[in-house]
């Protein structure tokens, strides 16, 4: 899957949990949970609005990883499905 | 409900917990007795929270132990010692008084978890002023409340909070005298009463003598939430460090050397009492993780800090379950001898989870900001019952009543039998008082007992079960969010009408903040206004505080007296029998 669309689907992910949350303010290797006031809990809904959207399962140990937009890029796009694949 | 049940007799190795023979320890317990295992200011000064916390450990030989390891976001691991920590909190009470605040003044905490917010508290202690913490992920507006309804005269946060949540507010806050920013080099120009902390601390004297407080005078002010209203600032003296320090070597089983890690914010009362408080009287060193909720680095802070007692969250214990039994064991616990939990109840599941995952069970326990300290527990010398917040801790009566039509509660003795927990007053740190609400204050009390509003039972052997809140108020995360609070900054929203606001059960957080609205003529609920009311209400409450949920209603149903049913929302929320609705104005 490209980085752009990638892109895309964590700014739709992040926008329905954190509608207020500015992810252009940050830069993108920047941790985005303090500098948005992500708690926990938002973060968790975040993972897993991630998985209902692109199908990536992220196991609890790569939390950790996703914690950036150049972060969520470069593990999603070596796990989401091609477009058009079933 | 899982009935399994976790034999202490089968546990083996390691030292005799503090509180071996409960039976005895009930029978034998004074909080007279408790309250000589501190030392008293010098030459009967009275009692002072911060004396007994870090100016009686600052001689001598354990003036050299670490008090304070602050394992900072950056990776870098700062310690304090016990001299250390005395010197910068005599520094604080000095830059109060340079201030010209006075002794019994309400000096606020807006902060994560930094050595700076440890050294604030106990330096207003020092000098005799309230201290009061409030959770740095609140938005504007819950900071704003508690602020005006404290009447704080100081606000010690950073540059970053400051300029992102209480700059606007200043107009509005005519009794904040002085804002303190704990990480800036510089006063901000044009800002009058907001100081860069540092230049002041470095000014300071390092020499403070504590003026006398007796166990009565107000130390500390911890706001929680009701149904109705208003946050309640409920209001804690000095001698309440008897509590803090005896029930945490009951209910957490504190001893000398122990290395002490509560995952608690101290913008909450846990973090206070048991956070701040209770591991430095017993002369421990504290692990503050300045670090968010990460499973792998929290089995790695555990393993290399070699903690010894653990006092976490059940929310956190259930995020440790999703990441698997296999993640602890690549780590060595060896070190660690005690773990307990508190915050909501916590799940059987989640015990029997950790003695698989973690080699040794959680220990649940029971009590409010209103308790000050811990007042129900699993102790490591007694037989768990998975889901059990254990029994009482000795020095406290607690009775399952039920309130009655004269106004006043029966106690309840049938084993097994929901009633409302109550709590007999005369522990060292319940509540004096919710900060200028005598009356509300007032209702908490019936015919001799505090009344938790809090349901529960208690089984034959003496063990309590907790079964809800008697009232609206929502447990997440670990949290008490009050509803109206929720409800009244969706109602600042121009196309809201009407907002009721539940807690809707959560795998993880055992509740989450949903909201029901119903809009003003001329508005149309859209996915898109759904989103904006969402983004509007974190922006004011914060994520902590705001809704995860909202959804549209065309009315809301009403009482007669035009109340919002929140009950019969969260019934239809959960899809069971909405009971009796005929008090229902207009059952939408």
């Amino acid at each position: 899957m490209n980085p752009d669309a990638i892109r895309e689907s964590v700014r739709r992910v992040l926008h329905a949990i954190a509608p207020e949350a500015d992810l252009d303010s940050v830069g993108p290797g920047t941790d985005f949970r303090a500098e948005l006031d992500l708690d926990s809990m938002d973060f968790l809904r975040f993972i897993t609005g991630l998985h209902a959207e692109l199908g990536v399962e992220v196991p609890e140990a790569d939390y950790r990883k996703l914690g950036t937009l150049d972060g969520c890029v470069s593990y999603l796009a070596a796990r989401a499905p091609a477009a058009g694949t079933p | 409900m899982t009935r399994e049940r976790i034999h202490k007799a089968s546990v083996v190795g390691g030292p005799a917990p503090n509180l071996s023979d409960y039976d005895e320890a009930c029978r034998t317990f004074s909080w007279e007795a408790a309250a000589r295992a501190l030392d008293g200011l010098p030459g009967g000064g009275g009692l002072n929270i911060a004396h007994e916390a870090v100016d009686r450990h600052a001689v001598g030989a354990s003036s050299a132990r670490v008090a304070l390891r602050c394992l900072g976001a950056d990776g870098v691991v700062r310690d304090t010692t016990y001299a250390g920590l005395r010197a910068l909190t005599n520094r604080f009470a000095n830059v109060l008084s340079a201030l010209g605040v006075l002794p019994g003044d309400r000096v606020f905490a807006l902060l994560g978890r930094v050595p700076a917010l440890y050294v604030a508290a106990l330096g207003a202690l020092k000098h005799g002023d309230v201290f009061c913490p409030l959770f740095s992920a609140f938005g504007p507006e819950p900071i704003r409340a508690r602020l005006s309804l404290g009447e704080a005269r100081v606000l010690v946060t950073t540059e970053a909070l400051f300029r992102r949540k209480v700059a606007a507010l200043l107009p509005a806050l005519p009794e904040l005298r002085h804002v303190l920013l704990v990480d800036a080099r510089e006063d901000p120009p044009g800002s009058p009463g907001v100081h860069a902390l540092g230049p002041w601390m470095e000014r300071a004297s390092e020499a403070w003598t504590i003026a006398p407080t007796s166990p009565e005078t107000p130390a500390l002010l911890h706001f929680t939430s009701g149904t109705t209203g208003r946050p309640k600032g409920a209001l804690h003296v000095h001698g309440a460090v008897v509590a803090h320090h005896a029930t945490a070597a009951f209910a957490l089983d504190l001893k000398p050397g122990d290395i002490f890690w509560c995952t608690a914010d101290p913008g909450w009362v846990t973090g206070t009492s048991y956070g701040l408080v209770a591991p430095l009287t017993h002369g421990l060193t504290c692990i503050i993780d300045e670090g968010e909720f990460e499973a792998e680095r929290w089995y790695s802070v555990l393993q290399d800090q070699r903690v010894t007692n653990w006092y976490t969250a059940p929310t956190a214990v259930r995020m440790l379950m999703r990441a698997g039994e296999a993640l602890p064991k690549r780590y060595d616990l060896s070190a660690l001898r005690f773990i307990a939990s508190v915050g909501e109840p916590l799940n059987p599941e989640a015990v029997l989870w950790s003695v698989a995952a973690l080699g040794r069970p959680i220990h649940d326990n029971w009590w409010q900001t209103e308790t000050g300290g811990i007042m129900i527990a699993n102790f490591a010398s007694m037989d768990i019952k998975p889901g059990s917040m254990g029994k009482p801790l000795p020095g406290i009566a607690a009775a399952i009543v039920k309130r009655t039509l004269d106004g006043g509660v029966a106690v309840i003795d049938a084993p097994d039998t929901d009633g409302e927990l109550a709590l007999r007053p005369g522990w060292p740190s319940m509540f004096r008082a919710y900060l200028h609400e005598e009356q509300r204050y007032k209702k908490c009390f019936a015919d001799g007992f505090y009344l938790s509003g809090d349901l529960a039972r208690r089984d034959a052997e003496g063990y309590f079960w907790f079964i809800g809140r008697s009232d609206d108020v929502i447990k997440t995360a670990g949290h008490l969010i009050g509803p109206f609070e929720v409800e009244s900054a969706l109602l600042e929203h121009p196309a809201v009408a009407e907002a009721g606001v539940i807690g809707k059960p959560d795998p993880v957080a055992l509740e989450i903040v949903k909201a029901f609205v119903s809009l003003k003529p001329g508005y149309e609920a859209s996915d898109a206004l759904q989103l904006e009311l969402m983004g509007f209400a974190r922006k004011r409450l914060g994520s902590a505080v705001a809704p995860r949920e909202i959804a549209f209603l065309a009315t809301l149903p009403r009482t007669r007296s035009g109340k919002i049913m929140r009950r019969l929302l969260k019934a239809r929320e959960l899809g069971l029998p909405e009971g009796d609705t005929s008090t229902l104005e207009a059952g939408a």
